[in-house]
């Protein structure tokens, strides 16, 4: 029987770890992704989870154990939150290089200067090119799906690659929700033992990740580049697999809410897509065909499916809880660089939000829609991108 | 105690690999591998080494070997021995490699968390007391008074004590040795097999591309740094400190031949004064102070570590 249980985000990331069976849990403690690793401390010394649970000394360490544990032969799992992951920074370029399926929660957090412990995606989103598949969630459920789903993916031989799943702190890491937990023989069902690419084998003995000339190392970036593409197509498959076999789905890529016949829709990532609905449900009642998009997955970038989210609409309205100094929000930029070349695209308006924490309430978002309507119906784009709710 | 004559004939490090010539380090794997078989994972960061295995799609050594970030060896083998745990697979040895820069620089906050774990491996620095790999840079390990790239005029500082500070973690083992005494390190590293917890091997080896030296003199250069005292062979064992042949022999000043003989043959020393070479004698004396009250208290000193 699956068990219904109230928990936090971060308790759940843990309950996830448990449930894949993860071998090998290398990590160091950063708010707010702290209890998560507390949680599997727990499972572990108490015995229900049979893994190692290695104390380092550093967020760097941390993910360099998980990358020769992965190639030793066992499933891994680590968390960290914004300079925990900065300081990472070097290792994942490793993992991903490596093409090795370690899986990590990102408890979103800003980066500082100066010291901010309150949720935005300037941490995952700054390790945006270093080969990692990114996964962003809504709610506490889609956390424990989310983890489950991403090692099948990632240790599926067509991929072979890192992955990270991202979930706001406090807004989920701290809050208690609902969680469905599928009973344990489902879930090895659904997910076979670890497998990898390669292993660290004294009846094989090779060097692996040794020094590689210009002759070759352009064949293994193009090969990491196929692998996402290839994530790309098993994404929404194994998010419906799951969903048969569990009863839950997340949308695959681009989770879409009343999109079908929307003349603008607005374009989010993580939790704002929750208060983005109650945003859309209000403006339909005032009879304004408004849509919502949660970008669910961000690397690899649903391009195709943004295509098509894009051909019916006439505007695009993006909330970025980021942004990269001296351009704009990153859903902005990925979202332009997706259409640039179709003829009709829509027009496109960047909000940038809730950074550092600022609360985004679906008024705001109703004001964002607003003014994005306007636009529309002008038929011009005001200004790129506008921060929204900033002190004058 | 082990002979020449007994040594396994199997090679795991293969002809055709990429060490300068007279390359100290490419003795010492040798010998690891003479002492510990293939049966082991190697675990090597940024070094020399990472050019002395060969590019891609080759390589010259026949043990399963894992490239990692230059300050990560011992976080990496910390990875693999609790993925061995977890697979009932603890009679592989595993081993990190690292040379002085990814051991007393940049590797030094990964080596001692997991050494303050008892993580169950082997550790060796190989010294040749530069960043040797990418054209002799000043490390931690650098002697006073050694010309680098970036010390053009010598070194001011003195080296880093490396074996001391890991003995301070409370290891079971720590151990210095020369790929000049072969037998020395080889059962230095069979006895280091042999003990559960972090065990820590500091090999001078000596570089003539770096130290400016012929390229047919480097056992001699090893062994000249151990006759001087300059380089003393010694382990640490649950505390214990014991002085090993022939530094057990070097107590007596007298007996110990004057570090000149040693720092002459090497151009990186050819700036040194007088007055440098007294200074260095002098702290070499010291050193030799400190060994002999050491080896005089070490079961006293056994008694305060206790055995781990």
């Amino acid at each position: 029987m699956a068990q219904m249980i109230i928990d936090t985000a971060n308790h759940i990331a843990g309950y996830a770890a448990k449930a894949a069976r993860v071998k090998v849990v290398a990590a160091y403690p950063i708010t707010p992704q702290t209890t998560v690793v507390e949680k599997i401390a727990d499972f572990v010394e108490s015995g229900e989870m049979d893994a190692e649970y290695i104390r380092v000394e550093s967020e760097h360490s941390a993910m360099v154990a998980c990358i020769a544990a992965a190639a030793a032969g066992v499933r891994t799992f680590t968390a960290t939150s914004a300079h925990g992951l900065a300081l990472m920074h070097e290792a994942l370029h490793w993992a991903a290089g490596s093409r090795l399926p370690v899986v990590m929660a990102v408890v979103n957090r800003a980066m500082g200067a100066p010291w901010s412990i309150w949720p935005d995606f300037s941490d995952s989103l700054s390790q945006r090119d270093n080969g990692w598949i990114q996964f962003y969630c809504a709610d506490n459920q889609e956390v424990f799906d989310t983890v489950i789903q991403a090692y099948k993916l990632c240790e599926d031989e067509r991929v072979f690659l890192p992955a990270m799943v991202c979930l706001e702190g406090f807004i989920l890491s701290h809050t208690y929700m609902p969680v469905k937990i599928p009973e344990q023989k489902e879930i090895d069902e659904f997910l076979p033992p670890y497998k990898c690419g390669w292993i660290l084998d004294v009846n094989h003995p090779l060097s692996h990740a040794n020094l590689v000339s210009p002759d070759w190392y352009m064949e293994f970036r193009y090969m990491i580049q196929e692998a996402m593409e290839n994530a790309k197509q098993l994404i929404p498959k194994i998010d419906k697999e799951y969903g048969k076999q569990f009863g839950i789905e997340h949308g695959g890529l681009i989770e879409k809410y009343k999109c079908d016949d929307a003349d603008l829709i607005l374009v989010t990532m993580g939790t704002m897509a929750s208060d983005a609905k109650i945003a859309v449900d209000s403006l339909r009642k005032e009879g304004l065909k408004v849509g919502s998009a949660r970008v669910r997955v961000f690397r690899p970038f649903p391009v195709e499916e943004m295509m098509k989210l894009a051909e019916k609409a006439q505007m695009l309205a993006t909330i970025d809880r980021h942004i990269s100094f001296g351009m704009e929000g990153f859903l902005a930029s990925e979202i332009k660089a997706s259409l640039f070349n179709r003829k009709d695209r829509p027009l496109l308006a960047g909000f940038i939000a809730g950074l550092g924490g600022r609360d985004v309430t679906s008024e705001a978002i109703k004001k964002i829609a607003k003014k994005s309507l306007k636009q529309m119906h002008a038929g011009k784009v005001e200004k790129e991108t506008e921060w929204v709710d900033l002190r004058e | 105690m082990v002979t020449i004559k007994e040594l396994p004939r199997e090679e795991y490090l293969l002809k055709g690999h990429a060490a300068c010539a007279g390359c100290g380090p490419s003795i010492a794997i040798r010998l690891l591998f003479k002492a510990l078989g293939n049966k082991i994972i190697m675990v090597v960061p940024a070094c020399c080494t990472t050019v002395i295995q060969g590019p891609y799609p080759y390589t010259s050594v026949a043990v399963p070997l894992q490239n990692i970030l230059f300050e990560s060896t011992a976080a990496a083998a910390s990875g693999i021995v609790a993925a061995l745990r977890q697979r009932k697979m603890e009679d592989i040895t595993v081993v990190g490699w690292a040379g002085d820069g990814g051991t007393v620089d940049i590797g030094i906050q990964a080596l001692s968390g997991a050494a303050e774990r008892e993580t169950n491996f082997i550790y060796i620095c190989y010294d040749n007391e530069a960043y040797g790999n990418t054209g002799m840079q000043r490390s931690g390990a650098t002697p006073y008074g050694a010309w680098t790239t970036t010390t053009p005029s010598g070194k001011r500082e003195r080296k880093k004590d490396m074996p001391f500070i890991m003995a301070a973690h409370r290891i079971p083992y720590v151990a210095t040795a020369c790929p000049s005494y072969p037998i020395d390190f080889i059962e230095k590293l069979r006895k280091a097999r042999n003990i559960k917890g972090t065990k820590y091997i500091h090999v001078l080896a000596p570089c003539p591309t770096g130290w400016r030296y012929d390229a047919n003199r480097t056992v001699e250069l090893g062994r000249l740094a151990v006759q001087t005292g300059l380089w003393a062979l010694y382990e640490i064992e649950y505390g214990q400190f014991k002085l090993n042949s022939p530094s057990d022999r070097l107590v007596d000043k007298a007996k110990r031949k004057p570090i000149k003989e040693y720092l002459q043959l090497q151009g990186r020393f050819r700036n040194l004064t007088e007055e440098d070479i007294s200074r260095i004698q002098q702290w070499v004396d010291e050193d030799w102070e400190h060994y002999r009250k050491l080896a005089s208290n070490s079961m006293s000193d056994a008694a305060l570590h206790g055995k781990i």
